[in-house]
């Protein structure tokens, strides 16, 4: 499945979305996909189709609900937020996202040895 | 690992609300561009513009539903529905093909799981006791390797030796082994009927592990010389005769004269006919007491035995045969006791092993014939599907999605077929258990249960992925341009293709050779077993139970009786011969020694020779010639000479080159050979006769039972009832239950051989119908692919024979590479039926010679249908054809 071809990206974006959610409060899959361009400068393109896929499946793992509503223009849209689980989550990935950022920027650190 | 289950319960839940969730998705991503386009707006786009970038950055909207729905639901299951869907379409288009599919599957199936229903039943799965693995058969070893009960039983007081000094067995039971079918005759609850009453020891129900369902088994008490009468009831009938009447415990029935308390009703799973006595049925049970009176009896005793935990059956042998033979030592005048110990489940299924696994092996090659002609038809279809399927490829189907659907198709085939196959063994092994009279242990009990079921699904599968593998993996790949012109051309699917398919049917004609050889060498078996010389005519003779009853107290008073009922007999017009006695060939036997007056033989030289006790026209009814001397009168009574008849055997064996009449023998107290008779096959069609001996009804009391053998031309339902009104002056209690044509005594001996001919037989058939039908296929299907060359060849003057030699040639080929295989591996294998053939070589020439032709003419005629086709093409026509 196309899941594992990238996982990594996926993992950030879970994280991403994750993290938004817990600092923004709920949002519609719009809004979330513009807010991470926001703060990405807008140098990271959030392919629309890759966000639903990404929310299908942290409401699936119940990381994150959904719940229709309105949105500021009277649109019909769904509004995610994050669950309790979802927090837990959040706070194991975010250790490990440090963690490993931590090493990676480490071994970026080394010079070369002659 | 909760969140990833969470996950697959919400894929499944989406699975099922799949169309909702659709709209949902529909919904979110419209109102998405929507907010997408309003900002676009905003930014200062006109409108088109702004709702046309949106699109544009959303992305492909479809491929992100259809990602999506993957996400989100069972993909897998998703394929399969559709799969599945295609699938029905395209055999519903081709009804005949999938109809013939089922069928030929369905059958196959059918008799694979009714053959495994057998096996396991009687192979498989453990006898019906409590540890059945520790139960053990205790017999004599059979002297001089005769098979008959007296040599293979054991006296009394061995057993209780055994008993008492054996550390092997935690217990011994016994049953009585000359109980006599059809002994007890049962009065006061109607017509009085002939019942089968077996004595067994006290402890022998405790000793299997066998509860009765009502009241108890006997008491010591009960099992002494003088005990009360006790008897234990089948359960069958219990059922039948009494209505499972459960105040039956306490009560009195009358069984031959005498009042016997009933003590309790035994459990409807055990059938000791169908254990011990295959093919008859056991009423009820008595008590055996292990006395002095029943130690001088003889060889008596079939014994069954419990190992002690731990014990294994080689060292429980060599215990008990030690035992054996020091207690032979210290009681010379004993019967000798060489123990031979076997597993009971061994004892009981042993003899009929090697057929069973011949039977399951056949079924076998059944199958994998059905296999490979599916697979020969997919291919065909396959060949002529190759544009259909190139167009699916072209629209985007991978090659594992093809071969997924191609397995989905014949999955739905085998899966059907068996369905259809599980009817077919419903109602095969019920008609298996209910064949009466099939001296095959176990038979009774075969049904359809859980392994069954398991067997019938695994094979299914196996059957639908292995001829559907071949033609799935062979549909065209990436080189979607060849395939589609090489269709295209009609000049097929190349040599790769053809060759498969010769391939498959050169295995099918070797497969249903080896069926057609093993077959031949049984059926050939069974005529040689029906054309033995049994030494008597069982054609146009009845028989009847006619015991004298208890009003005929003294011998005179008996010898009276007999001859009356003789008078009586003869005198029914078309009657042309009566006699009686009382052992018929082909059921129980036991042997006395016969040894000549005046010799002096160490133990192990006693010469044994078969007993009858018989009257005079016994002979004449029997059909068994008398060669030489008289046969028995009315006049040899108790106080005159004690006379005997031997066979030719015995007379060869006790005088050799001298004239057997006028010698004297041993037996009841010193007789004269007043006759000799041809030999008789008593034990069994398939083997000699050995030593025989009759004596004189009327010089002996040491009859169990008595049977009249009368000789008419009259039917048999007719002849009995004649029977009955002249006899009913002197025998008013008379049962006509045991009322037999002699031909049924030969029919249920040879009935175990007649099963595995017949099954085996069918077999064969239906191999031999699926391999003309694989050649014929193959045949036509290359016919058809080279009508132009065809057409090329008769326009420039070939004859339509030369076309016809040509194709039949073709056929030929197939059919001669095959049968080259089929010969050489039946003739490698044949060996291991050799223990089922009788008379017949394993390499009898005679038996491949006919296969050999059977073959060659069907595949002849196979071939014929489509050589005669392809000799009216017309060439005008097949050339226009381009």
């Amino acid at each position: 499945m196309k899941e594992t071809r990238s996982d990594i990206l996926q993992g950030t974006l879970d994280l991403m979305v994750l993290k938004t959610l817990e600092a923004m409060g709920p949002l519609h899959g719009y809004g979330l996909a513009r807010r991470i361009e926001q703060i990405g400068d807008e140098a990271l393109a959030v392919s629309q189709g890759t966000i639903y896929l990404c929310l299908i499946r942290l409401v699936q793992r119940k990381w994150i609900s959904a719940v229709w509503g309105a949105s500021e223009n009277n649109r019909k849209a769904k509004f995610y937020s994050i669950t309790k689980a979802g927090q837990k989550q959040l706070a194991v990935e975010t250790e490990n996202w440090e963690r490993i950022s931590g090493v990676i920027g480490k071994v970026l650190q080394l010079v070369p040895q002659r | 690992m909760w969140s990833n289950l969470q996950r697959w319960v919400a894929r499944v839940r989406a699975f099922f609300s799949a169309s909702a969730l659709d709209g949902e998705l529909d919904e979110e991503l419209k109102s998405h561009a929507a907010m997408l386009t309003d900002e676009n707006i905003r930014k200062g786009m006109s409108p088109d513009e702004a709702r046309r970038d949106a699109l544009v950055r959303m992305g492909a909207r479809e491929t992100s539903k259809e990602e999506h729905r993957a996400l989100r639901g069972l993909p897998f299951v998703d394929t399969l529905t559709q799969d599945l869907r295609y699938t029905l379409r395209t055999l519903r288009r081709d009804a005949a093909f999938a109809a013939f599919a089922i069928l030929i599957v369905g059958i196959g199936i059918g008799a694979s799981c009714t053959i495994f229903s057998v096996v396991n039943t009687l192979l498989l799965r453990p006898l019906p006791f409590r540890e059945p693995a520790s139960v053990v058969w205790v017999a004599n070893q059979p002297s001089g390797g005769s098979h008959d009960l007296s040599g293979q039983t054991v006296q009394v007081d061995y057993m209780l030796d055994v008993r008492r000094q054996g550390h092997s067995f935690s217990e011994l039971a016994a049953y009585f082994a000359f109980y006599g079918v059809g002994d007890a005759n049962l009065i006061g609850q109607g017509a009085p009927e002939r019942f089968t009453n077996v004595p067994v020891t006290q402890n022998f129900f405790s000793m299997l592990g066998v509860q009765p369902i009502l009241g108890r088994e006997f008491t010591p008490e009960e099992a002494t010389d003088n005990g009360s009468h006790a008897t234990m009831l089948s359960y069958g009938l219990w059922q039948t005769r009494f209505s499972r009447d459960r105040g039956i415990i306490g009560r009195a029935i009358n069984i031959n004269g005498a009042l016997s308390t009933v003590v309790g009703v035994l459990p409807e799973s055990f059938d000791f006919g169908n254990l011990f006595a295959p093919g008859t049925h056991v009423d009820f049970f008595t008590p055996f007491p292990l006395t002095d009176r029943t130690n001088r009896w003889g060889n008596t005793l079939s014994i069954v035995a419990r190992l002690n935990p731990g014990v294994t059956l080689a060292a429980a042998q060599a215990e008990t045969e030690v035992i054996g033979s020091a207690m032979h030592h210290d009681h010379p005048e004993r019967n000798g006791f060489t123990p031979e110990l076997s597993y009971l489940s061994q004892h009981v299924s042993g003899r009929i092993q090697p057929a069973l696994i011949l039977l399951a092996c056949a079924v076998g090659v059944v199958m994998l014939i059905v296999c490979a002609n599916l697979s020969n038809l997919l291919l065909a279809r396959g060949a002529s599907r190759q544009k259909e399927i190139a167009i699916r490829s072209a629209l985007g189907a991978t090659k594992p999605r093809l071969v997924r659907q191609m397995l989905t198709e014949s999955l739905v085939l085998s899966s059907a077929g068996a369905v259809l196959g599980l009817l077919l063994a419903f109602a095969g092994t019920r008609a298996l258990s209910h064949l009466s009279g099939v001296a095959i242990p176990m038979l009774g009990s075969v049904h359809i249960d859980g392994p069954s079921l398991i067997f019938t699904v695994v094979a299914a599968i196996l059957t639908g992925v292995f001829f559907g593998l071949v033609p799935a993996l062979h549909v065209p790949g990436p080189k979607l341009h060849e395939s589609l012109k090489d269709a295209h051309r009609g000049s097929s699917a190349g040599v790769g293709h053809a060759l498969i398919r010769s391939v498959l049917v050169v295995s099918e004609i070797a497969l249903a050779c080896m069926l057609v050889a093993g077959a031949g060498l049984l059926i050939h078996s069974f005529l040689r077993v029906l054309d033995v010389n049994m030494g008597f005519h069982p054609e146009r003779a009845v028989t009847l139970r006619i015991d004298p009853n208890s009003s005929y107290k003294t011998q005179e008073q008996r010898n009276a009786y007999f001859t009356e009922a003789l008078r009586r007999a003869t005198h029914i017009s078309g009657v042309s011969g009566a006699g009686l006695t009382d052992t018929l060939p082909l059921g129980r036997n036991r042997t006395w020694w016969a040894g000549v007056q005046g010799r002096t033989y160490t133990q192990s030289e006693l010469p044994l020779a078969f007993v009858r006790i018989v009257s005079d026209g016994y002979f004449k009814a029997m059909g068994i010639p008398l060669i030489e001397g008289r046969d028995f009168t009315q006049t040899d009574i108790p106080a005159s000479q004690h006379v005997i008849v031997v066979n030719q055997t015995l007379a060869r064996r006790n005088w050799p080159g001298q004239d057997p009449i006028g010698q004297k023998i041993q037996t009841n107290g010193g007789s004269v050979v007043i006759g000799v008779v041809g030999d008789v096959r008593h034990l069994a069609l398939e083997e000699e006769s050995g030593s025989e001996m009759y004596l004189p009804i009327r010089q002996t009391n040491d009859y169990p039972t008595v049977d009249i053998v009368v000789r008419s031309s009259l039917p048999t339902v007719e002849i009995g009832e004649r029977l009955r009104d002249t006899l009913r002056p002197i025998a008013p209690e008379l049962s006509m239950s045991s009322l037999q044509p002699l031909q049924s005594l030969v029919d249920k001996s040879v009935s175990p051989r007649r099963f595995v001919v017949l099954l085996l037989g069918g077999f064969a058939a239906f191999a031999l119908i699926l391999a003309s039908l694989g050649i014929y296929a193959v045949v036509s299907y290359s016919v058809s692919q080279r009508t132009q060359e065809i057409g090329i060849r008769m326009a420039l003057g070939a004859s339509a024979g030369t076309v016809r030699a040509s194709v039949l040639g073709q056929t030929m080929r197939l059919a001669a590479i095959g049968i080259a295989i089929g010969v050489g591996a039946s003739f490698l294998l044949a060996g291991a039926l050799r223990s089922l053939l009788f008379g017949v070589n394993s390499e009898d020439p005679a038996t491949f010679a006919a296969m050999l032709g059977v073959l060659t003419i069907v595949a002849a005629i196979a071939g014929y249908l489509p050589a005669r086709r392809a000799s009216r093409i017309d060439p005008m026509v097949a050339l226009r054809m381009q």
